[in-house]
């Protein structure tokens, strides 16, 4: 392709001691794209996500944001080069209010020197316009976060990383706790803010949410991954196999039904033994009663 | 896109909250009615020996000027999701510093207050820091930093002077700085107020201004809220914690210095127990005990009501016995009441 991707990894490994928990791993994404990842449990997600954020240092391999090779100290770092990162849980704290919530670690200030403060209004206002955007409408910026559904907390999150500016947003899960509308909802945002220029990785158990929004696919696999799959190259009834492991299953029903076969086969090589033998023993009978 | 041009209908599952419901869910509303109610039963009780004119009124403000400087730095600390045990040893430690350069080595009493809030600094430095490097609660760092720092008072004060008090400060040279900055008082219409509540006021409207109107108060809301979450979006959680155990102890120095100037002495035993008050004071003023959630204005309200209650039952002729029953009662009910306060106000905004 000739645009440098905005994010990419190259044959990424990751050691806990002597657990490999990545396995030489490559991917990227690019602008205006929503990248899946996909992988059942265990199957390195969250470690490729907390090398992305700036939580892990990649024991091998090579990470380049917009063509240049990085090395992350700090999630703020990933932050600094416009990767910013969603977590399930971990995204809003519930007894502070929205506006608060929202600026947390970036706030707005006005005034100087020891009368440098936290400019309030700019920040309520922000927000509401903010989510507005979005297409949600929140009433009250001042009321605590806690009174927000998961899908509109969730929303929160993405629309605080758009507006301060990332580049790519890593979604750790983000409809996992979610019921079918309140999904929906956040998946709304997902293909907004592709549609605002933004490359978002997409984690997610769910094949159903991934293929909705999904341009590309990846999935990964005890720490390795099988490769990365375009819309066209993947239908939703392969992804679904290699996620959940069907191919396992598939082989395992194959095997079960050689078993099967093979004994038809037996029975059916006893059944023609049994009929040869008859057919001597018819042959051969009349002969012993005459001999007798 | 302005937010004029959002949609004005609203939602219409929600109801717009008035002023009277945004009233509602301040933490310090609790406290407040407490403040009222404690008035109104000492006006009641007392108000004819004294309570209610201007010098009784001075007299509970004072003793709960001391406790208020405490409470609105613990109040910080605690809505930064930490505690400080160590504060009434702090009180002592500080006193004690304060007389033994002065009258042991001689040196001007501000130069020794100076050096006292020195060691202040470094005591809140290392309490903070041993909370966040061994990550046990702060709980347990400053219960033992409450008998190292009372230990090391009695014994380095009874080596250097031989003695556990110091007496007849005022005679020592540089007292008259210290008088001015922290022992004056303010008449008004013939009762004198004493500087302490200035300091009480002043403190508690910087704590309060930190809290509500600075990036500092947004990071401490977040450190005690949920400290990961707030790590992740950039937010230096461990040097806003280590910055309120300083507070926390600078605040202890400050009642130390202050009460050291007004009776002239030092006793290595002042401020036993006054951590948990504080708390209390804290508690009592809507400050959530897991963090996250509070208000300075609500420990100044808690420690104006165990003023009243103190002062107010010398006042009623109550045996001064039963004021400890009281505070710990008040504790229990003013928990239950925030606590049913809170889950009002946030399923009336639901």
């Amino acid at each position: 392709m000739a645009t440098t991707p905005l994010l990419e990894v190259r044959n990424i490994s990751k050691y806990f001691g002597s657990v490999i928990a990545l396995n030489d791993v490559s991917m990227t994404v690019n602008a205006s794209e929503v990248m899946c990842l996909l992988g059942d449990n265990g199957a390195g997600k969250s470690t490729l996500i907390k090398i992305l954020s700036g939580v892990h240092k990649p024991s091998q391999g090579e990470y380049l944001v917009e063509g240049k090779q990085v090395d992350f100290n700090s999630p703020r770092d990933a932050l600094d080069h416009g990767i910013a990162t969603v977590y399930q849980d971990l995204a809003m704290i519930p007894l502070m209010s929205i506006a608060r919530n929202f600026f947390l670690g970036s706030e707005p200030t006005k005034g100087w020197g020891p009368f440098r403060r936290f400019d309030i209004n700019f920040a309520s206002q922000t927000a509401r316009s903010e989510m507005a955007k979005m297409g949600i409408d929140i009433r009250d910026p001042s009321q605590p976060v806690g009174t927000l559904s998961g899908g509109e907390r969730q929303s929160v999150a993405i629309a605080r990383a758009v507006y301060f500016g990332a580049k790519v947003l890593i979604l750790d899960e983000p409809t996992a706790a979610l019921g079918v509308k309140q999904a929906g909802v956040v998946l709304r945002y997902v293909a907004q803010a592709r549609a605002r220029g933004l490359g978002v990785i997409f984690i997610t158990h769910n094949p159903h949410h991934a293929y909705a929004v999904g341009d590309r696919f990846t999935i990964l696999k005890r720490g390795r991954t099988f490769g990365t799959f375009t819309k066209d190259e993947l239908s939703r009834e392969e992804m679904v196999r290699m996620m959940s492991g069907a191919d396992e299953l598939d082989a395992l029903s194959h095997e079960l039904s050689e078993f099967a076969r093979r004994d038809a086969a037996a029975a059916q090589i006893d059944e023609q033994l049994a009929e040869s033998l008859e057919a001597a023993e018819s042959l051969f009978e009349p002969e012993s009663r005459r001999e007798g | 896109m302005a937010s004029s041009t959002l949609p004005k209908q609203g939602d219409e599952r929600v109801v717009q909250a008035g002023p009277l419901k945004r009233l509602l869910t301040r933490p310090e509303l609790g406290a407040l009615g407490g403040a009222i109610l404690v008035w109104l039963i000492f006006a009641f009780l007392a108000g004819n020996r004294g309570f209610l004119t201007l010098q009784g009124t001075a007299s509970y403000l004072e003793v709960s000027s001391y406790l208020g400087i405490l409470a609105a730095a613990i109040a910080l600390l605690m809505i930064g999701g930490e505690f400080d045990l160590s504060i009434g040893s702090m009180i002592g430690a500080a006193g004690a510093t304060i007389a033994v350069l002065g009258s042991v080595f001689g040196m001007p009493l501000w130069l020794a207050a100076l050096i006292a809030l020195f060691v202040a600094l470094l005591v809140g430095f290392i309490n903070g820091t041993m909370v966040i490097r061994t990550k046990l609660p702060s709980f347990i760092i400053t219960l033992g930093s409450l008998f190292i720092l009372r230990g090391l008072t009695i014994a380095l004060t009874r080596i250097f002077t031989g003695r556990t008090q110091i007496g007849s400060l005022d005679q020592l040279p540089g007292y008259d700085v210290l008088r001015l900055l922290f022992g004056g008082s303010i008449p008004i219409g013939g009762a004198s107020f004493p500087i302490s509540i200035v300091w009480w006021i002043a403190i508690t409207a910087l704590a309060t201004w930190v809290l509500m109107r600075t990036q500092f108060g947004n990071w401490i809301f977040s450190a005690g809220g949920n400290a990961d979450a707030a790590r992740n979006v950039g937010v230096p959680v461990d040097r806003v914690k280590i910055t309120l155990f300083m507070a926390t102890a600078t605040a202890a120095w400050l009642v130390a210095t202050i009460q050291l100037t007004v009776v002239k002495s030092a006793d290595t035993l002042r401020g036993t127990q006054q951590e948990f008050i504080a708390i209390i004071a804290a508690v009592i003023g809507g400050n959530l005990l897991t963090g996250g959630y509070g208000s300075a204005v609500g420990a100044a309200l808690g420690a104006l009501i165990f003023g009243m209650v103190r002062q107010g039952i010398v006042y009623a002729g109550i045996d001064a016995d039963w004021f400890q029953v009281f505070l710990g009662a008040m504790l229990i009910v003013a928990v239950l009441v925030n606590n049913f306060i809170r889950d009002r106000a946030e399923k009336a905004r639901r």
